[in-house]
């Protein structure tokens, strides 16, 4: 009797849950005019658009801002799969998305560092000898200079918008005739889904080296400079440092009032100066 | 009321449908979604290729069968003898309390968390192998050197993980070899371990078989251990110690970014790791529902 | 006296591998425990995350947790002992029992990650229900039910059939019976099979992963994103956030799956004894 009752009453309060959620929940589904902001893509700005939801929500209770990860090259996927109103980049937008993302809002400049091991014995590295380490020609440290230590390369995973800049810029990506890009990061590097990982993989591998966004560069890593040029707000800033690229939040055609009142937020001063707060390189 | 009981009896089976419909809606769903693929690529190259580089458009697995295989073998290597063993002292050497703690320990390995161990591997193992395992390496080859991401790191974690499974399906299998056939054994002159060896393992050689399948297919059906220890390099491996992909890291790494042709190549994926483990369930459904029959 | 050698040798072996893989449980969970243990504090257990989850605590991740499994053990429960009930007491024999229940076992070997790569493509993008706690439940239900089902049957098994004879002689009808009688009188195994299912779906993390998102934010409605702690402990190994928290997350997570298994186990021998 009571099994039975038991089992009437959840399979009725089931079906009112769901009525009642979807009643109310219809217009909190993303990508309506809802009053929730889904944000999905590069890891590297997940921490600062955490901040800067935290931030907004504040001020705005009646509108929840989520912050979703997956990689750079989820933010147009996400998009046009309609499950995000806003996508987040770390890299350019590529031109295959440029149809999906309509509006590209640039809202801070980061340094990616080459990072390597504590006991690699080397400062600076050029830009070719970085291609040709993440590309494997260059195999072992004292082909640099440094000891003869065989070179563990850590690399992100092939959606990171880390790597999309990393290896565009130093070129071991580059555009073949048909305008796709070719990665050639060795296929001996050690991939790893995250910032935090990579620098973890880094930081606990002899020899190793890899990239992270300059935010994230702690003690635990040796941060060398690239042709020279250390890596900082200033030389991010005025160009000096060749490894920068563009935080961007990118929409559709269909953005909706409470996404694009979070962008305005962020684009703000007082937004502009959060990122700077968080260690990030405002656009002003 | 008979109406009633009419009405009641069909809303059950549909229920009881739910199963039938759920395999059938997955197995359309990742069909569907990574038929495309293989087809353009066709099979043999998609299953043969050695070039998995889904952004470049190129699909060749291998290396990720390689990796999911790679791990799985090591797993069973170390976990056939471990699993078996302990099934014996479960079943024949341990006394009452022991045996009831030591199926408590094993019932606890069971329920921890894939991604537990997986925190475990990274934090321990991993830098455990090498540290330790390649100073022994470099003793016989001096090239060696690894991150200690490697199939090493997958099938001890891997081996623990299934270990539960061959240990309960072993254990049931040499509990329902006849006790006729133990005082036999024992009264023709045998001692204890040759009864063990010689009478009761063979006897229960088709359960332990199944267990041993199952505890492949949760192995190579196993994601979050292994995306974490195992380096993900689609490269196919030379040395144990050599960082590998397998089949389900790649697609959990890989899904969330996915474009739509490279989602598709990841489906793919999934149909291929489907229908190998649906196999080897099949296989051993057969093989216990023989073993259950034959143990007389 | 070679074979009483050789028969030292064997059982020494044995012990041995079972105090190796006692040893290695040992490891594990005392690792973890000992590091994890002194980070579990009030404030971890009542405070929301903040800094992507390296400081505060984890009530948003913990509240989430319930919700989600408290969907898919809500919706698996119903079908899952409807099920189990058809095999058992109407459809006893016959190709088409005979074929449901292969589907149940395919189900249940099915790896998890197929789960969360149909759960993603079906509730999360076909169905427009966004990264959620629905979508996550609805996977994990399908996740848990040859759990139910099985634990469901086998508890079933176990009603002695006088029971149903008696309830049916004095003439009571077959759902009656069912409902009022066998259900009832074998409940307590029932709810082991829920509670099973409940630690599965507590554990699980590529299914989840992929169809709840990773929200930080306290959830209120079905529809939202968040984390379960499986999850969570996923983003903060890989993305090494903060090696307290993490060990934290992990310890909780162990010792919460430890108490729910304990929970089932209890249940379960309270019913062979009564």
């Amino acid at each position: 009797m009571k099994r039975n009752m038991i089992k009437k009453a959840s399979v009725l309060a089931l079906v009112l849950a769901l009525g009642i959620t979807a009643l109310t929940g219809c217009g909190s589904n993303s990508g309506s005019t809802g009053s929730k902001v889904v944000i999905a893509g590069s890891t590297s700005v997940q921490p600062l658009s955490e901040e800067l939801a935290t931030a907004f929500m504040k001020d705005n209770s009646d509108i929840t801002v989520e912050v979703q990860g997956g990689g750079s090259g989820q933010a147009a996927v996400a998009l046009a799969d309609g499950i995000a109103d806003i996508g987040a980049l770390s890299r350019d937008v590529k031109d295959e998305e440029k149809g999906t993302i309509v509006k590209e809002y640039v809202i801070a400049k980061d340094g990616v560092a080459v990072i390597a091991n504590t006991d690699v014995t080397i400062s600076n590295l050029s830009l070719a000898q970085i291609k040709d380490i993440f590309t494997g020609k260059i195999t072992n440290w004292k082909e640099v200079g440094g000891k003869d230590e065989a070179i563990t390369v850590v690399s992100r995973e092939e959606g990171s918008g880390t790597r999309g800049a990393f290896t565009e810029l130093t070129g071991v990506s580059v555009k073949d005739s048909a305008g796709n890009d070719v990665d050639s990061t060795t296929k001996s590097a050690i991939v790893q889904p995250s910032t935090g990982a990579a620098l973890q993989a880094v930081s606990s591998t002899p020899g190793a080296i890899g990239y992270v966004s300059m935010e994230a560069l702690d003690k635990s890593v040796k941060s060398l400079t690239v042709e020279g040029i250390s890596v900082s707000k200033e030389t991010v800033l005025d160009g000096s440092y060749a490894i920068s690229r563009p935080f961007i939040y990118g929409v559709t055609s269909t953005v909706s009032k409470s996404a694009q009142a979070f962008i305005d937020f962020v684009m703000s001063d007082k937004g502009q100066a959060l990122i700077e707060q968080n260690g990030f390189i405002p656009v002003q | 009321m008979k109406t009633n009981e009419k009405i009641i009896e069909r809303v059950i089976q549909v229920s009881a449908a739910a199963s039938v419909a759920a395999v059938a809606l997955i197995t359309i769903f990742i069909f569907v979604s990574g038929m495309p693929v293989i087809a353009k690529t066709g099979l043999y190259n998609f299953v043969t290729g050695t070039d998995w580089s889904p952004t470049s458009g190129t699909f060749g697995i291998l290396p990720l069968i390689a990796g999911s295989l790679s791990v799985t073998l090591g797993a069973l290597v170390i976990g056939i003898p471990t699993g078996v063993g302990c099934a014996v002292f479960l079943a024949e050497v341990a006394n009452r309390r022991t045996a009831g703690i030591f199926r408590s320990a094993i019932e606890l390995l069971a329920g921890i968390p894939s991604v537990v161990y997986g925190f475990f591997g990274l934090i321990v193992l991993v830098p455990a192998i090498r540290t330790t395992i390649v100073p022994l390496a470099q003793k016989i080859n001096p090239d060696v050197s690894t991150s200690g991401f490697s199939i090493l790191a997958g099938a001890i974690i891997l081996a623990m993980m299934i270990l539960p499974t061959i240990v309960s399906v072993s254990v049931n299998a040499i509990n329902a070899v006849p006790q006729d056939y133990r005082e036999a054994s024992l009264a023709l002159g045998a001692d204890r371990r040759e009864t063990i060896t010689k009478v009761i393992l063979p006897a229960a050689k088709s359960g332990i078989f199944a267990s041993i399948i199952l505890g492949m297919g949760r192995a190579i059906g196993e994601t979050m251990a292994v995306l974490m220890i195992t380096g993900n390099v689609a490269v196919l491996p030379k040395s144990v110690l050599d960082p590998v992909a397998t089949m389900t890291g790649t697609i959990a790494m890989e899904m969330t970014y996915a474009s739509p042709s490279h989602k598709q190549a990841l489906f793919a994926i999934g149909i291929v790791l489907f229908v190998i483990i649906v196999l080897l369930n099949v296989i051993a459904q057969a093989v216990m529902k023989r073993f259950g029959g034959a143990a007389s | 006296m070679k074979k009483k050698i050789q028969s030292h040798m064997f059982f020494g072996i044995i012990w041995l591998v079972a105090g190796v893989t006692l040893a290695a449980l040992v490891i594990i969970m005392g690792f973890i425990l000992v590091k994890g243990v002194p980070q579990i504090n009030l404030e971890f257990l009542t405070q929301e995350p903040r800094s992507m989850g390296s400081e505060g605590g984890i009530l948003s991740v913990i509240v989430g947790t319930l919700y989600v499994t408290g969907v898919a053990v809500l919706l698996a429960t119903p079908v899952g002992v409807a099920g189990a009930v058809y095999f058992t007491e109407y459809a006893k024999s016959g190709k088409i029992v005979d074929t449901v229940r292969f589907f149940t076992e395919v189900l249940a070997g099915i790896p998890s990650i197929i789960f969360g790569l149909f759960g993603f493509a079906f509730f999360v993008v076909f169905l427009g229900l966004g990264w959620s706690i629905l979508a996550g439940g609805l996977t994990l239900a399908v996740m848990i039910l040859p759990t139910i089902i099985r634990t469901t049957e086998e508890a079933l098994k176990t009603v002695p059939m006088a029971y149903r004879e008696g309830s049916l002689a004095l003439g009571a009808s077959k759902w009656y019976t069912i409902s009022r009688v066998v259900v009832p009188s074998c409940k307590s195994g029932i709810l082991t099979g829920v509670i099973l299912g409940l630690g599965r779906a507590i554990g699980e993390t590529a299914a989840v992963v992929l169809t709840i998102g990773g929200s930080l934010n306290m959830p209120f409605s079905i529809f939202d994103s968040t984390r379960t702690m499986s999850v969570h402990l996923y983003l903060l190994a890989s993305e090494g956030i903060s090696q307290e928290k993490t060990y934290a997350t992990a310890a909780l997570l162990i010792i919460i799956v430890f108490i729910i298994n304990t929970i089932a186990n209890a249940i379960g021998r309270r019913t062979v004894n009564g």
